[in-house]
């Protein structure tokens, strides 16, 4: 028991930091650059990526386990997670739009945008790659949700301290967010060795 | 019609380039240009899918309904990007395998679902498939950069092959995660410091 926690905070951990799905895997680059100006707006995108990365990546491994393999469909998991990814996202605005209009605001408005999200899509197929079982997928999929809000989060903070900094022309903009992205990838490469997915 | 439609092409190449002046579609530009062939393979499957979702989101865009334009788009993209997956499969399953799920990653590659929500949209077929080649060329030309850059300093090889001598020491960090970040902050400074943007023309600005 205990060693099945263990080895599911394992990749969790390593879902959070090492493997971070937006500084290694480099998913989810466009809102990571386009939205990172603005700590608030930021954490509403990040929450939204969080929720809808959580709920999809297992609901794509029972989908891909329970009816695509058995059926001998595996070449259409493409048009399927997508499909699926796009149904959750609508389904999940329109539940949070009659249940809290403050929540909507801050967090809805992200969600139909959230189905051309890379990472969203990205987490699901590495599901499959790398052949987790269902809880490891659990793991997977909320750790890389978080790993993704936490980078976009620290990068918000850094923007938001540079934004009145004189840059060399040119660099403003997309050139100086992708150096601190650069220097944030080895930033988290440090975390390496300190878990190891089992 | 002629002179509107060259001076498009020659936009998506440089001032309105979708890597370096929108920075879109990076995901990919970064996860596969450690290797020159790679980056090849991977561009092709961008352009192909680029003409062909734009062609086709045009030939439709008088039956698509707004309220569910969004879904309707990534479906006609999911089915575009499948088809180059399973063609991959089929013919090199040793690139396939190496690319892995990025090829799958075309799909929610941003600039293929700009280019149809910003261009096809609102354009007869034969200007979007144009629009859809001078993008995607502008999107491989700066990948193919990149990737060349990374492969020589970063392994010290070009297309698989050994080019720098044994003396050279390769510089890993350039082929590892925060290389492809550099470099790519690198070539957008130096060509937004080279081209100046142009105000946005209509065609070019999202609705």
């Amino acid at each position: 028991m205990i060693a099945a926690f263990s080895s599911w905070f394992a990749l969790f951990f390593s879902a959070v930091f090492t493997q971070n799905i937006l500084l290694t895997n480099y998913l989810g680059m466009c809102p990571f650059l386009g939205a990172s100006r603005e700590l608030k707006t930021s954490f509403g995108l990040g929450a939204a990526v969080v929720l809808v990365m959580t709920f999809t990546t297992p609901l794509n491994w029972l989908l891909y386990h329970s009816i695509l393999l058995p059926l001998g469909l595996e070449y259409l998991a493409l048009i399927a997670f997508i499909s699926l990814i796009a149904a959750f996202t609508q389904l999940t605005e329109l539940v949070i739009m009659r249940v809290s209009d403050s929540l909507h605001a801050a967090l809805g408005i992200f969600l139909p945008l959230i189905t051309v999200n890379c990472a969203i899509l990205g987490a699901s197929l590495f599901m499959v790659a790398r052949r987790y079982s269902f809880l490891q997928t659990t793991a997977y999929g909320l750790g890389g949700g978080l790993g993704w809000m936490l980078a976009l989060l620290a990068m918000a903070g850094i923007r938001q301290r540079i934004a009145k900094n004189r840059l060399p022309r040119g660099l403003e903009g997309a050139g100086i967010a992708l150096i601190i992205a650069g220097i944030m990838a080895m930033a988290f490469t440090a975390f390496t060795g300190m878990a190891t997915p089992a | 019609m002629k002179t509107r439609a060259a001076r498009l092409f020659l936009q998506n190449l440089g001032s309105n380039n979708p890597v370096f002046s929108q920075v879109l579609g990076i995901c990919s530009t970064l996860a596969v240009t450690n290797r020159v062939l790679n980056t090849v393979v991977m561009s092709l499957g961008v352009l192909y899918t680029l003409i062909l979702s734009n062609i086709l989101v045009s030939l439709l865009r008088r039956r698509i309904p707004p309220r569910v334009r969004m879904m309707s788009e990534v479906l006609i993209i999911a089915s575009v990007v499948l088809l180059f997956d399973i063609l991959l499969r089929a013919f090199s399953p040793e690139i396939s395998r190496q690319l892995g799920p990025y090829v799958g990653l075309i799909i929610t590659n941003c600039i293929i679902m700009g280019r149809a929500e910003a261009f096809a949209l609102s354009h007869p077929p034969a200007l979007a498939a144009l629009d859809g080649l001078s993008s995607g060329l502008g999107y491989a030309y700066v990948l193919l950069l990149i990737a060349a850059v990374r492969e020589v300093l970063g392994a010290g090889t070009f297309w698989g092959l050994p080019i720098a001598g044994s003396a050279w020491s390769p510089w890993t960090l350039l082929a590892m995660a925060p290389g492809a970040f550099f470099v790519l902050a690198t070539l957008v400074w130096i060509l937004k410091g080279a081209v100046r943007p142009q105000p946005a023309t209509p065609e070019a600005t999202p609705r």
